[in-house]
């Protein structure tokens, strides 16, 4: 039996480890020259691809990482040194570098492009992927997921309109696999398929419990910091063994945590949200912001959109693979976009549910897949709820339009007026 | 009396205003920041105790203010600007439920509570435009002294559009249209009508609601508080304390602590670290 001391923490240590791990893995591809798959976290069909053993990369998790390692100015230069405007998105110019240094990255070194995936969830995605089919001749291959451009309710299962795009993304799934098979000289085999989706089917139903168990008070984790490191290795090692017994050992961790009363923090003042893609470059320190005035992100949009769409906890129907697979892209895809464009709907439901005291919003300026809608979303969750809010603009990647002295000033004038609005609440009527 | 004071170190001035227990401006000071933040605060703060008569030892509450908060070293708590504008608004206008504070830097629109406190906030973001020092560029490239901006622009019958954002490339465009012929006064109008329509953006993200008080440097130029005004569709409050509106807010507060009985010692101005 597993000591409290030993659980405690190794959601952290252990995903180091596979971190790593994944890192050295893709280090050793590029080294023997292997072919490899380049995918994104909205839809990276790491499902077929492990069925390949092919190697994956995120180039947007490679591109926060030199951020969050304080080298990306070297790479974004390099890539504006090349000819791209400052005003692009920062994950391509970073990754831009490391294609034009022959995978040359900080925590290792990358493998070149055989097979690139991608889905329309970021028009980006889209031209990102033709640079490396320019740079090295990249096989491209682009699945279209319909999505909702409109407010109300998507279509849901058992319904003629969802049906028809389910079987439309089922068919370009029958075409990945066609790809893949060429790619690698390997036949498809659908049991291993099969094992493939039942590990992913471990990591969604524990992503989903790990969101769900930060309704406790105090929140069992940081949804900006450590639920950025969970989300590393919910992304990078999906569909693994070794993510499905990392993270149901995380739900083991953080439930231990919630029985137990074991917050993230000892004092938790303010429960917040976070919407938008975190601040990398000073990713500590942003988060110091929040947490100096007692405040912890108990939830964030980044959680949702950033893992795929897998906090819905959608499972696999392994009796019918296939169709289950594009049942599930296409819900969990959609919702993923939908949580950028119209998150207000979630939110204002979440704000009873993890009784949260404060929203803060934080567009980015070289990405506006993310950040465009954030100004009316924000104002559409104001409208309807009395919820505090803070708009706050920075960026991913970038540190020139990193203004630490600004970012704290908002920072400080919200919590001043969390506080009054407190004092207020609690004076007798 | 109890007295409380409020130092606001901003990026380009510093104010300091000491208030008695009344909430009574008794003394104010105000001076360029340059480049000692802590220097800065301490001769504002001298200057505002030398203008009130009263010593050291007689304040017993001094909250900071202002970018440079963080550096006064003789204060008992830091309160951002925004509120402290917000505050200072309210006392001088209690009808005030949105502010406009246009400082050297930064411009800030505020939606605010009866009592004072922020309800909502919205700030220029990353760069100087539609702040002061978008009319300082104008000064440089019209060689017009600060004060002469406002009035002048009021002379002008037709307004230049100034189209650029940028306060470093406002001076050009400025010197193009003075080369092609434009009259100083019509420039400087397009000139405030183009501060004036950023703010107007800022305001509307908050929301406006009357009454709304113009606070912080700027709000002493007539031909911004017109242009504004005009924008709006109504009348700004402005005081003749505009420019002290946060320090006075930062006393107010101060102010509180003291009726709280929240009453700590605090380091003495240039006291040596023992």
């Amino acid at each position: 039996m597993t000591g409290t001391t030993e659980i405690l923490g190794r959601g952290h240590r252990e995903g180091s480890v596979l971190f790593k791990n994944w890192f050295d893995g893709l280090s050793g591809a590029a080294e023997r020259s292997e072919p490899s798959a380049y995918v994104f976290v909205m839809g990276s069909f790491v499902e077929v691809l492990r069925c390949f053993d092919l190697p994956v990369v995120f180039p947007e998790i490679n591109s926060l990482q030199m951020a969050v390692r304080h080298v990306a100015h070297e790479y974004l230069n390099e890539a504006e040194d090349f000819g791209y405007s400052p005003d692009i998105c920062g994950y391509v110019k970073a990754d831009v570098a490391v294609q034009l240094r022959g995978g040359e990255h900080p925590a290792g070194r990358i493998p070149t492009p055989t097979l690139a995936v991608l889905t329309n969830a970021c028009n980006t995605y889209i031209k990102w992927a033709e640079i490396w089919e320019r740079l090295h001749g990249t096989r491209v291959f682009t699945l279209d997921v319909p999505g909702n451009r409109q407010a109300g309710p998507p279509s849901r299962p058992g319904s003629q309109d969802f049906e028809t795009d389910r079987r439309y993304v089922e068919g370009q799934i029958r075409e990945l696999i066609g790809t893949c098979e060429d790619v690698t000289g390997k036949r498809f085999d659908v049991d291993r398929l099969r094992q493939v989706l039942a590990d992913c089917n471990t990591v969604s139903r524990s992503w989903k419990r790990i969101i769900e168990l930060n309704r406790s008070r105090p929140a069992v984790f940081n949804s900006l910091t450590d639920g950025t490191v969970f989300l590393g290795v919910a992304n990078g090692l999906r569909g693994t063994p070794e993510a499905a017994r990392y993270f149901e050992d995380l739900v083991e961790e953080l439930e231990l945590k919630a029985e137990q009363g074991i917050g993230t923090r000892t004092e938790e003042t303010y429960r917040l949200t976070f919407v938008g893609v975190p601040c990398y470059p000073i990713f500590r320190r942003f988060n110091e912001l929040f947490t100096d005035w007692g405040g912890v992100f108990v939830n964030s949009t980044y959680l949702w959109f950033a893992s795929g769409g897998t906090h819905l906890g959608f499972e696999y129907d392994l009796e019918r693979p296939l169709a289950s697979l594009a049942e599930g892209v296409l819900l969990s895809v959609r919702d993923a976009m939908d949580a950028m464009f119209q998150s207000n709907r979630v939110i204002g439901n979440m704000i009873e549910e993890f009784e949260i005291d404060g929203v803060v919003y934080h567009p980015i300026k070289s990405c506006r897949t993310v950040s465009t809608g954030l100004a009316d979303s924000r104002r559409a969750l104001i409208e309807k709820h009395d919820v505090p809010t803070l708009f706050m603009e920075s960026d991913m990647m970038d540190k020139r339009v990193v203004s630490e002295a600004q970012l704290k000033n908002r920072a400080d004038a919200f919590f001043e007026g969390l506080a009054a609005r407190r004092l207020r609440e609690a004076r007798p009527q | 009396m109890a007295f409380a004071a409020g130092v606001d170190v901003g990026s380009t001035q510093t104010k300091a205003v000491i208030i008695n227990d009344q909430e009574e401006i008794v003394g104010r000071s105000l001076i360029d920041t340059g480049a000692n933040v802590v220097t800065a605060a301490e001769n504002a703060f001298e200057l505002a105790m030398a203008d009130a008569d009263v010593t050291d030892q007689d304040i017993e509450s001094v909250i900071g203010t202002g970018y440079g908060r963080y550096q006064i070293n003789f204060g008992h708590d830091q309160v951002t600007e925004i509120s402290c504008h917000a505050r200072g608004a309210v006392r001088m206008f209690p009808g005030t439920r949105t502010v406009l504070d246009m400082g050297g830097q930064d411009t800030k629109a505020i939606s605010v509570a009866p009592a004072g406190d922020i309800l909502d906030f919205c700030m220029n973001d990353k760069c100087a435009a539609g702040t002061g020092r978008f009319l300082g560029a104008a000064s440089t490239a019209l060689d017009i002294p600060l004060g002469e901006l406002g009035p002048t622009a009021l002379k002008a019958r037709k307004s230049v559009r100034i189209s650029t954002t940028c306060t470093v490339f406002a001076e050009s465009e400025i010197l193009s249209w003075l080369g092609r012929g434009q009259k100083i006064e019509d420039i400087l109008l397009g000139v405030h009508e183009s501060i004036a329509s950023r703010s107007l953006g800022l305001l509307r993200r908050v929301g406006i609601e009357r009454e709304v008080t113009f606070s912080g440097g700027v709000a002493k130029n007539i031909g911004m508080v017109r242009t504004l005004e005009a924008k709006l569709g109504l009348p700004l409050n402005v005081s003749d304390e505009s420019h002290y509106m946060g320090a006075l807010g930062a006393s107010l507060f101060g102010l509180d602590r003291l009726r709280a009985g929240y009453q700590p010692a605090r380091p003495r101005l240039r006291e040596e670290a023992s």
